[in-house]
């Protein structure tokens, strides 16, 4: 399982990770490597195996539908690089 | 005092003879003088611990304290700490002071404990070897040249240094048990669901689970005391009770069944690790215990079956951070997309970048089938072959890494190299059951492990099982040169 560079940069965009052109070979070779390495699991018999989501068979809890949280924004918002009036700013996203 | 346990400090604490601000000071004053060698911490909140001690020390006086109360204890920094920074080992968290305590935390501020500061570890929890750190690598006290395991290997470090009393840390491949190996410590990893994982940075949410990083069993058993039990705000976490851990410490062994699956010494074990688990072995023989061998078949398929789970779920948890509600922002971005890319571009290292984009591939359409859900299955296979175990025998035993600890730089260049030194630890993970690391000896001067694992809930039985060694037997005692 060879990935070329153009592999990379489209699994980086799915990913919305920018890559430097620099580093993508050493990724595209990482990766490879990677997966030729799980590619072992192709060889395990699985037939009639249920693939398993959570290791002691558990289903999520329900809860009564009560307001738990009281409302932090302030407190949470410090965190932020750009907030004004209450809100997140990003660049502009519709013209 | 540093070569105190935590059980002998609380004693000291009960009878005055020591105070929890003495001992505070004298924690944070060994930091000072080891912290440039080792790196071990990210942060220390000195300010904070004399804080805490000083309140200890008056609950003490009123008569209100437990046995935790004014213990010195470093906390990786995966859990969020109110007010505190909480990087997790990334420059994509550098700047993030969390708004809330994890429900680790809060748990061991209500028994008392005092944070000394917050442990370095790989980014994100993702590595072996602490290498992947923002923060740069962890020497190991041992031997400054060789990594102190990873992901938990501040923790791992600080411990083996006597910087805190007890640490914790968390395992979702190991990462207690393989840094708690190469330091010549007791790393205890409970079951699944049995420590809630609330406000602990989320790698792989369906293996990560949160412990210790201690000098003894019985530590771990007086920290994990007040860690466990149930908590609404994890939404896989267990209720059932929780026993205490310390009153069966001293239980006989007489007729343990102790499995030794016969997979743990195929090729890739070095031959003195080897060694010192037949004679771990032996002592438990000579108090008793029965040795039975088993079989664990698909073992060989546990760690390319985690990595195929694992970077599937943290590709997932990760895109959380995307430079818009906090954490790393990108200069000047020109758009919305350039800001998620450039910012997680930027904010991310190189381990992380691979384990997301391996997880992108491996659920992406036309992949997901042949590698995911084939990786759920043999996870299924994986999980059967200990339930079958532990219809025959009371815990399973073993080496915890193939090799003792190996040096700086030595395995960056390969990522495979790298993921097959936690070929007998992912297992438990992938299985849910607990799994535990105690000091066995030594090969060339460096501290290997022996591993335990036990059955779903068993973890007072493991306890049990690890203190009775360490009566017998005193490598964990042994602290490394320059640190006594």
């Amino acid at each position: 399982m060879a990935l070329t560079p153009d592999d990379v940069k489209s699994i980086a965009h799915l990913a919305r990770l920018e890559i430097r052109e620099a580093d993508i070979s050493a990724y595209a070779d990482s990766l490879s490597r990677i997966l030729d390495f799980v590619k072992q699991l192709e060889a395990a018999d699985c037939e009639g195996v249920a693939p398993m989501a959570h290791p002691l068979d558990q289903t999520l809890r329900l809860r009564a539908d009560e307001v738990s949280e009281t409302d932090q924004r302030e407190l949470y918002q410090q965190n932020a690089p750009q907030v004004d009036a209450g809100l997140y700013l990003v660049p502009k996203v519709i013209e | 005092m540093h070569t105190k346990t935590i059980a002998e400090l609380s004693k000291l604490l009960a009878t005055g003879e020591v105070s929890s601000e003495e001992l505070t000071r004298a924690y944070l004053e060994r930091i000072k003088k080891h912290q440039p060698a080792l790196n071990a911490f990210i942060t220390v909140t000195e300010d904070e611990a004399l804080e805490a001690a000083k309140q200890a020390d008056v609950l003490r006086r009123n008569g209100e304290a437990g046995a935790l109360t004014g213990i010195p204890v470093a906390q990786k920094d995966i859990f969020c700490t109110a007010g505190v920074k909480t990087s997790c080992g990334s420059k994509m968290l550098d700047n993030f002071i969390a708004p809330y305590d994890a429900t680790v935390i809060e748990r061991m501020k209500r028994a008392g404990t005092v944070m000394l500061g917050k442990t370095n570890m790989d980014e994100f929890a993702m590595g072996s070897s602490n290498e992947t750190s923002y923060y740069g690598a962890v020497k190991n006290p041992w031997d400054v040249t060789k990594v102190p395991g990873g992901s938990s290997g501040g923790s791992s470090a600080a411990m083996a240094a006597r910087l805190a009393a007890g640490t914790t840390g968390t395992d979702t491949g190991g990462s207690i048990r393989q840094p708690a190996a190469l330091t010549n410590l007791t790393g205890f990893k409970p079951t699944y669901g049995r420590v809630s994982r609330y406000g602990m940075i989320a790698f792989a949410s369906s293996l990560d689970q949160a412990g210790t990083i201690t000098a003894t069993a019985e530590d771990a058993a007086m920290l994990l005391n007040v860690m466990a039990g149930f908590d609404e705000r994890d939404s896989t976490s267990v209720n059932e009770p929780v026993p205490d851990y310390t009153a069966t410490l001293n239980a006989d062994i007489e007729g343990l069944k102790i499995g030794v699956p016969k997979e743990f010494f195929d090729e890739g074990l070095d031959d003195a690790v080897a060694q010192r688990v037949r004679e771990a072995l032996k002592v438990y023989e000579s108090m008793g215990a029965k040795i039975v061998d088993v079989s664990l078949p698909n073992l060989g398929l546990s760690v390319p079956t985690y990595y195929v789970v694992a970077p599937a779920e943290c590709s997932s948890n990760l895109s959380r951070f995307d430079g818009v509600r906090f954490g790393y922002r990108c200069e000047n971005p020109v758009s919305l997309e350039d800001l998620y890319k450039r910012s997680r571009g930027e904010g991310f290292g190189a381990e992380v970048k691979r384990r997301i984009m391996t997880g992108t591939y491996v659920l992406s359409a036309g992949y997901y089938d042949a590698y995911y859900l084939k990786a759920q299955k043999t996870r299924e296979l994986i999980k059967e072959d200990f339930c079958r175990a532990f219809e025959s025998v009371d815990v399973l035993m073993g080496p915890t890494t193939p090799t003792p600890a190996f040096g700086i730089g030595e395995k960056t260049d390969d990522p495979i190299t790298m993921y097959l030194n936690d070929i007998y630890v992912n297992g438990a993970n992938l299985a849910g059951v607990p799994g535990m690391s105690i000091p066995m000896g030594f090969v060339d001067g460096l501290p290997v492990g022996l591993q335990i694992i036990g059955n779903y809930f068993a973890e007072a039985k493991m306890l049990n099982v690890a203190h009775r060694y360490q009566r017998e037997t005193d490598w964990h005692t042994k602290l490394p040169k320059g640190f006594e």
